[in-house]
């Protein structure tokens, strides 16, 4: 049976099960492994994708639920994204696992609101682990790509 | 069939591996003192293979192509840590390279080559990456600047000691000549390596210690492009699942697969040694295969113990109650003085210490793929310890071990899961695959839950601690009990003597030394389960029961904790400790009033060869500690990227704080409570703290930076809680739910 998605502006036909998890038909079936697996239960964040423009955990939505949708994923930001270059200039990454589902997170909240508040990014972030604590670059990183200026001093080490 | 059989548990006398290589890397990556190289030439026998490889002109580490990039070969994984820049920066600064042509790229797997320096064998852990690379890419830097210096010499027909290099760029100023690295390669590859390269004067370094060693992956790790294991997809590949026991130590009694094998997508459903292997055509697939299996485990020699039982029994151990077993011998870790004195007057602290179970649970659960056909044998996977995974992966294909191929990959982390003496997982595949056979590639996938409730976690431990103070306050007698099981029993290491890493961080501790009367004695009781190394290691428990003792004596002396530190530094010679502290203090503005709502609390701690002071400003929020700034002063000695270092200190405050906060597995009749994030909480996003990192000017050659700032933070939230009238804390984690 083929299901109809549109992703990243394209209609694309899978072959999945309908009850399929979207984040297995776009590893698996389309190799657009750029969403992470990090829990499969809408814990973590790494699967996150957008529909619509709001971030959903593509590990636990069903691709029936989303035929209608328009799903964007990290593969769509093209690298040259304010956010992306924010990422780079301030290394955020460190294994970089957890971060494309970040960036897919923090791309929905700059739709929305293009200069959050920390309490804004702190709402909008928290659904997002990262094992390896980059959270403080995250942070910064969203407040530059937003044209804002960071909440205290730069996590910049200084020699002594 | 070959006769080599390698069993890395009971070395036979076909196996090279001696004790003295075992030593290295146990004690290495338990982060303890014992630094034992290996030859290349013993390695070589061991892993039954010598370097046949041919890794051109310059060498192992340094590739230098026509384009006039430098490609410097990391033997080391790059699983967050930074490591990939720091090494490729440590040759580039010796090369005089152009650090925006420097590319670091994985090495393979060949242990007579890319040996870690301090343990013997392919591996990264003990925070050791740096530090054990620094001589040899210093020396592989420097001898490919002198073959292009030579190059040039020859080429121009000019004395060499008159040629300059600067980013990549050999001159002869004074007849206005120049080339690059490309324009010279193929002259340069022909010169002879100097066999004693001559290494830049220290104080001359240029990119060593600047903000411009920054990473290398950054843009494909914000791109989605970056490839990990779990990215993996081959031709004609399988998706493999294992359904494990419950309990530790179970094996299969039966198991019925009819209802697995009709799942679309199922291939085959067989036994293995650790489970019941689902192989699908994808991994939805294999997923729904595995909860459609049902299996019965055969219970009778699994750990059927609850933690809270384990607690118990730990604490009755520490109080004085005999050991049931009569092989569990207390080993002293340090002896001070007449022990008797240590139980008599009136204790400042007479208190206990617990900590849990902890998982690493790093954001990509472990995974491997595996390609088995005869006795030959490729891993694609984050590699921790490429020459483990070739030991246990040749035992069971029946082949050399240098003979297996290893292609590493970014990994997801690890915090020191992905390195274990079983390679157990990497195992788990390497069956599959070789039932599959045939070189069909097979990716073994565990999930969230495989992933928490598989095993290798920090153990259980329990300390006692008995301090007495002298008229001045300061401490007179110090009797300490650490019972923890040990991280060497199954391994090379054996079960003999006292594992170090249980007691590193308190057997060396400055406090310990200024104290006069130390009885310190540490037991480790059985215990049937994977148990490992979690980022820090022992520093995990010790750094907490040290710095908060502290901070109690402090207070019962009337004093204020950093002037009590600086004094007990001084007594016992720290002055790398006294050094951070300072630092720490100064740049935290100790003693002048905190943010508003916040307290701040204070703690220092060596470990991997690196001292860590954190200054953490710390209010309640709904009966939870919530941190806000901590200011980092740390020691590393030569610091190669200031940023990374930052990095290591934001990420490990922040792994560190997780657990204290709210960490913790728990047994029930041997079952592990905790499936997945919703149970195991860790850090999150509003959560975090803001680490300000300061960096002690050093001229020491590099030391630890992926693990030293984990284990400072809990006796920092811990010392503030005490600063604002709270009791001790004498469990971890905070945060009980
Ligand atoms: S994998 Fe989807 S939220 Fe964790
Ligand atoms: S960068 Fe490793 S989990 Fe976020």
């Amino acid at each position: 049976m083929t299901t109809m998605l549109n992703i990243n502006g394209k209609d694309m036909p899978v072959q999945a099960a309908p009850d399929t998890p979207l984040l297995w038909v776009l590893r698996d079936e389309l190799g657009l492994t750029g969403s992470k697996y990090g829990c499969g239960i809408a814990q973590c964040g790494a699967c996150t994708v957008l529909a619509d423009g709001q971030p959903i955990r593509s590990c636990s939505t069903p691709i029936l639920a989303l035929a209608s949708a328009k799903i964007t994923t990290i593969e769509s930001l093209g690298g040259e994204h304010p956010l992306q270059v924010a990422w780079v200039k301030n290394d955020v990454p460190q294994c970089g696992y957890c971060q494309s589902g970040q960036l897919m997170s923090a791309s929905a909240l700059l739709a929305q609101t293009p200069k959050p508040t920390d309490e804004q990014i702190d709402a909008a972030m928290s659904g997002n682990i990262c094992r390896c604590g980059t959270y403080q670059r995250i942070h910064a990183a969203i407040k530059e790509a937003s044209g804002q200026a960071p909440v205290a001093a730069p996590p910049v080490a200084a020699k002594v | 069939m070959n006769k080599f059989v390698m069993d890395i548990r009971e070395p036979t006398e076909s196996v090279k591996l001696t004790r003295r290589h075992a030593l290295g890397i146990g004690a290495t990556l338990a982060g303890g003192a014992l630094l034992i190289g290996c030859s290349p030439s013993a390695i070589g026998k061991m892993m039954g293979v010598g370097a046949k490889h041919d890794f051109g002109a310059f060498g192992p580490f340094i590739k230098v192509t026509s384009d006039g990039f430098v490609t410097v070969m990391s033997k080391h994984i790059e699983f967050g840590q930074g490591n990939h820049a720091g090494l490729a920066a440590i040759a580039a600064e010796e090369m005089d390279a152009d650090w925006t042509k420097v590319r670091v790229e994985q090495s393979i797997a060949n242990a007579s080559v890319y040996a870690n320096t301090s343990f013997g064998m392919q591996g990264t852990g003990g925070s050791s990456a740096i530090s054990n690379s620094w001589m040899q890419l210093r020396n592989a830097g420097a001898a490919a600047r002198a073959m292009f210096v030579q190059a040039a010499a020859t080429t121009w027909g000019v004395p060499a000691k008159d040629i300059t290099v600067k980013d990549g760029v050999v001159r002869y100023v004074a007849g206005g000549k120049e080339a690059t690295f490309g324009e010279l390669v193929p002259v340069a590859a022909k010169v002879t390596p100097p066999q004693k390269p001559i290494l830049k004067d220290p104080k001359n370094f240029s990119l060593i210690g600047s903000d411009r060693v920054r990473r290398k992956d950054s843009a494909a790790k914000s791109s989605g492009t970056a490839r990990f294991t779990q990215d993996v997809h081959l031709p004609n590949m399988l998706t493999a699942m294992v359904a494990h026991s419950p309990k530790f130590g179970s094996s299969v009694a039966s198991f019925d697969a009819s209802a697995a094998k009709q799942i679309a997508g199922v291939v085959d459903v067989f036994q293995i040694p650790s489970g019941v292997a689902v192989v699908a055509e994808n991994t939805w697939a294999a997923r729904k295969g595995r909860d459609a299996l049902v299996v019965k485990w055969d219970d009778s020699k699994a750990e059927k113990r609850s933690s809270d039982e384990m607690r118990a029994e730990w604490t009755a151990l520490a109080a004085g109650k005999a050991p049931s077993d009569s092989k569990l011998k207390w080993l002293a870790f340090q002896t001070k003085g007449e022990a008797a004195q240590t139980t008599s007057g009136t204790p400042a602290v007479d208190t206990t210490y617990d900590f849990p179970f902890l998982a690493h649970a790093p954001m990509e659960p472990m995974n491997c793929v595996a390609i088995v056909d005869g006795n030959s044998a490729k891993l694609i996977h984050g590699s921790q310890i490429p020459t483990l995974d070739q030991l246990n992966t040749a035992k069971i294909v029946g082949n050399l071990p240098g003979a297996i191929e290893v292609e590493t990959l970014f990994a997801g982390g690890s915090f020191g899961r992905r390195a274990n003496f079983q390679s157990d997982y990497v195992t788990e595949c390497v069956h599959i695959a070789k039932h599959v056979g045939k070189g069909r590639p097979v990716k073994l996938v565990w999930t969230r839950e495989d992933d928490m409730t598989g095993g290798y976690y920090r153990p259980l431990v329990h300390h006692a601690v008995r301090v007495t103070l002298d008229k001045d306050g300061y401490p007179a007698t110090w009797r300490h009990r650490i019972v923890g099981p040990s991280l060497n029993k199954g391994s090379p290491l054996g079960s003999g003597g006292l594992d170090p890493s249980l007691v590193e961080g308190a057997k060396d501790s400055p406090y310990l030394k200024a104290t006069p009367v130390v009885d310190g004695q540490a037991i480790s009781p059985d215990i049937n389960m994977p148990i490992l190394w979690w980022r820090s290691v022992g520093a995990t428990h010790t750094a907490f029961v040290m710095e908060h003792t502290i901070d109690q004596l402090a207070k019962k002396a009337g004093k204020d904790p950093v002037d009590y530190r600086r004094t007990l530094y001084k007594k016992a010679g720290a002055e790398r400790h006294l050094a951070v502290l300072n630092l720490a203090a100064e740049k935290a503005g100790w003693g002048a009033p905190a943010t508003a709502g916040f307290t701040r609390g204070i703690a220092v701690h060596e470990s991997f060869g690196s001292v860590v002071a954190q200054v953490a400003e710390v209010k309640l929020v709904n009966g939870e500690p919530r941190v806000g700034r901590v200011v980092t002063a740390i020691d590393c000695g030569t610091a190669i990227s200031p940023n990374q270092i930052a990095a290591q200190m934001e990420g490990g405050t922040c792994f560190g704080l997780s657990a204290a906060l709210f960490g913790q597995i728990t047994l029930k009749g041997g079952e592990v409570q905790q499936h997945n994030f919703d149970a195991y909480r860790v850090l999150r996003h509003n959560e975090a703290p803001h680490v300000e990192t300061y960096i002690v000017a050093s001229s020491n050659p590099p030391s630890g930076v992926g693990e030293p700032g984990t284990p400072v933070i809990s006796a920092a939230v811990a010392n503030a809680l005490l600063a604002m009238g709270q009791p001790m804390t004498t469990s971890l984690p905070f945060v009980k739910t």
